[in-house]
């Protein structure tokens, strides 16, 4: 079995201690953990459910639109839900997704350490996730709120009605949680790694990891006094935003934005770094360019924070604000490229090996080449004032936020399903829903591009008739999408049970976890392990000669 | 960390868990220098677009207080790195003595800042309904006492977590067996308490010096 793959470091010794899924089964077990394993899955469990939230509200909103009039609700609720969709989606599933459950999981493990940093500040970022939470779920039931996941003031301060301060609480609470992963990551990736794992050694998802962590950090504090400013001028009618009392709007855009924009970023690196890992061993084959994958997370996290303005170019901000920021948002597109290239280069000459996962990275490359080029529409000034607030944007992002993100993290799970529960998923069904995931997703939001470009506004309830058979198409889609996201549900539950057994590196990976056992007991290494190796010691000729082999076995030459 | 070893389970050795202790903490200070920058880019847009109320607001707050509490912040400051620097040799007599004593001129700093804040709130300075300026246009002299309210708000806030820290620190140092175990984490707070010294240090110019000299 070692013709295929050489691991880093050599497999751990058996250890004798239960795994952390099997130490202690109590509620109170589990809900007091440090273990960063657990937290990953209570972190799983939760973001599950926060996602069945959002999707519900996206349900309804693309059954409305399935007639030019709204078929199904007014559009004050539509306002409620396209609201709801946005806060419940970008914070509490997409922010969090890979960086708390796939992060939480298996970047210690990346390292060689048998935790992060400060595991009881990990298990606190959790209680402040659902806290929050608890805010945003109660301003949903308590009639929700309709000013969109963006809070424009001075209509959220001043105008709006429904729970703006409830849900602007939930959100300032869960950004502390980020914040408080951000900064465990960061002390971890610095002070924990093994002996030997220098940082050019790392695993690429770690440094993407790393720069999310970055962005996390410095930018969520000031989303967080931008909603408390907010939320005063709301709840007392003094503060800096409404111009009514002297205020200027815009100065919230701003602020907003440049907390929003680079989290546009944590809600993609993390999926860029999962699909680094997956892409060099299903093609056995060391990534290509590693330290231009490496560094170009660092660039877009860095060059993340410079271009909000790009979201403000019809805002009056002033024209020459608007051409720096374009320009600066053109120049994002290079270390994106670098990326897409670099794994494209990394199949050349590769062994692939067509397993789930894998398919769900094909996706993302190519989904993520179409938002990230449709981006470069968007960042042009002249286009931009064409495209503000249509159907162009929405379908946009969605290509980098489902497209990419959501689709690297069921790559991601499918990829570490083994390492985590210790059973495999069953393939056929799994390559079916990943195949169903992309052809929804196109289906949902390939025609909105054509709708935006053609003109039709996003967040509203009803349209002019002659959008209705793009609209229809879309919403079809949406229940393709739908029933994809649904078997993998309902097969990961399942295997918990009744998959195969994994055994400790069912990919023949390479990268530390999979030195461990599966799944991993409760401080990950029985031995610290040594790193003498940099990442990905694939070897793609030893792998296709083990495949001939095989083939040559099965079926001798001379028969055929 | 655990009760029975002063290194956690997850660190190799106690070099670690202090390195990685204190990285911590500066990241941490480098969210709250996030934290507090969006107040002071609010003020910094509201000052230059309104430079003339803001001069005739800052003359309505208390520069004695003001220039008196500067002066307490920097010598708690001085008086953090004595107790860090006891802890550090293990004296426990003197970290006891200069942590209580910073936690005093915390103390001090906010019972000052208090009567300035009854004082102004007596004067109608408030930015709430009873809000009244008569030598230019209110609104925007509200802006600046709002300002003026939020931040030293916010950082009357940290000095207040600050102090209750520095007591907490003071009565463990006479607890506990092992001052060594305290080391770390006194020097953590120190950070702490310089960045709430330093974010003073850039609030006293902006709300008390606005054109003084003329």
């Amino acid at each position: 079995m070692n013709a295929i793959a050489t691991p880093q470091a050599p497999p751990q010794p058996p250890s004798h201690e239960p795994s952390y899924l099997a130490v202690e089964n109590t509620v109170r077990s589990w809900l007091l953990t440090t273990d960063h394993k657990r937290i990953g899955i209570l972190y799983m469990i939760s973001i599950t459910l926060f996602f069945l939230v959002g999707g519900a509200a996206a349900t309804l909103m693309r059954l409305n639109l399935l007639t030019p009039q709204g078929a199904l609700v007014t559009s004050t609720t539509y306002n409620k839900l396209f609201t709801i969709h946005g806060v419940i989606m970008v914070w509490f599933f997409l922010i969090p997704s890979v960086p708390t459950v796939i992060g939480n999981f298996v970047l210690p493990m990346m390292l060689g350490a048998r935790d992060v940093a400060f595991p009881r500040l990990n298990l606190a970022s959790w209680y402040l996730f659902i806290g929050g939470g608890a805010f945003a779920l109660w301003a949903i039931i308590a009639g929700g709120v309709d000013t969109g996941w963006t809070f424009y003031t001075p209509y959220s301060s001043t105008y709006a009605n429904g729970h703006v301060i409830a849900m602007a609480t939930g959100i300032f609470i869960a950004g502390f949680g980020s914040i408080a992963t951000g900064l465990n990551f960061i002390v971890t990736v610095h002070k924990m790694r093994a002996p030997g794992l220098t940082w050019h050694r790392l695993p690429l998802f770690v440094w993407s990891m790393y720069s999310t962590s970055v962005i996390l950090v410095l930018a969520t504090p000031v989303l967080a006094i931008t909603l408390v400013l907010m939320a005063l001028e709301r709840a007392f009618g003094i503060g800096i935003f409404d111009p009514a009392i002297g205020g200027d709007p815009l100065l919230f855009q701003h602020l907003f934005w440049f907390y929003s924009h680079p989290a546009v970023y944590i809600m993609i690196l993390p999926g860029m770094g999962v699909v680094s890992e997956i892409i060099a061993c299903f093609s056995r084959k060391a990534v290509f360019g590693y330290y231009f994958v490496a560094y170009s997370s660092v660039a877009i996290a860095v060059l993340g924070f410079v271009v909000w303005g790009h979201h403000m170019f019809v805002s009056s901000q002033s024209i020459y604000a608007g051409m720096v920021f374009s320009i600066l948002s053109f120049l994002v597109s290079i270390p994106s490229a670098i990326k897409v290239f670099n794994w494209t280069a990394t199949l050349y000459r590769g062994s692939i090996w067509f397993q789930t996962p894998f398919l769900y990275v094909l996706g993302f490359i190519g989904l993520f080449t179409i938002g990230g080029l449709t981006g470069l529409f968007l960042a042009a000034l002249a286009v931009d004032v064409h495209l503000t607030d249509t159907y162009f944007v929405i379908a946009h992002f969605h290509y980098i936020m489902v497209g990419g993100m959501v689709m690297a993290y069921l790559g991601g799970l499918h990829y570490w399903w083994p390492k985590i529960s210790g059973r495999m998923y069953p393939e056929l069904l799994a390559k079916l829903s990943a195949l169903f995931i992309f052809a929804g997703f196109n289906l949902t939001f390939f025609p909105q591009f054509i709708l935006g470009y053609l003109g039709m506004p996003r967040r509203y309830h009803a349209y002019a008739p002659e959008f209705q058979v793009l609209n229809v198409l879309s919403t079809a889609g949406a229940s393709i999408l739908a029933i994809g996201y649904f078997l993998p549900l309902a097969y990961f539950l399942w295997s918990l049970r009744y998959g195969k057994v994994a055994g400790p590196n069912p990919w023949q990976a390479t990268g530390l976890e999979w030195t461990t056992e599966s799944p991993p007991p409760e401080h990950n290494f029985t031995v610290v392990p040594i790193v003498t190796e940099p990442p990905y010691a694939y070897d793609p000729v030893a792998a296709e000669e083990a495949l001939a082999a095989k083939r040559e076995q099965r079926e001798p030459a001379y028969v055929r | 960390m655990s009760a029975e070893s002063p290194v956690a389970h997850q660190f190799e050795d106690a070099a670690q868990q202090r390195e990685a202790a204190t990285l911590g903490m500066w990241v941490f200070l480098a969210t709250e220098v996030l934290f507090f920058g969006a107040m002071f880019l609010g003020y910094t847009v509201y000052r230059l677009k309104y430079p003339e109320v803001f001069r005739m607001a800052s003359e309505h707050t208390i520069i004695v207080i003001g220039t008196i509490n500067t002066g307490i912040l920097l010598l708690s400051s001085f008086t953090m790195v004595l107790a860090v620097r006891a802890a550090e040799f293990k004296r426990r007599m003197a970290l006891i003595a200069f942590l209580s004593v910073t936690a005093l001129f915390g103390i001090a700093f906010l019972v000052l800042k208090g009567f300035e804040y009854a004082h102004e709130i007596n004067e109608g300075l408030f930015p709430g309904s009873h809000f009244q300026f008569t030598e230019a246009d209110p609104y925007t002299a509200r802006m600046f006492f709002y300002l003026y309210f939020l931040m030293t708000g916010v950082h009357a806030l940290h000095v207040t977590i600050g102090v209750i820290m520095l007591v907490i620190f003071a009565l463990r140092a006479m607890l506990t067996l092992k001052l060594e175990r305290l080391s770390t984490a006194v020097d953590l707070l120190g950070l702490y308490w310089h960045f709430v010294d330093i974010v003073w240090v850039f609030l006293f110019p902006l709300i008390y010096l606005v054109d003084r000299h003329s």
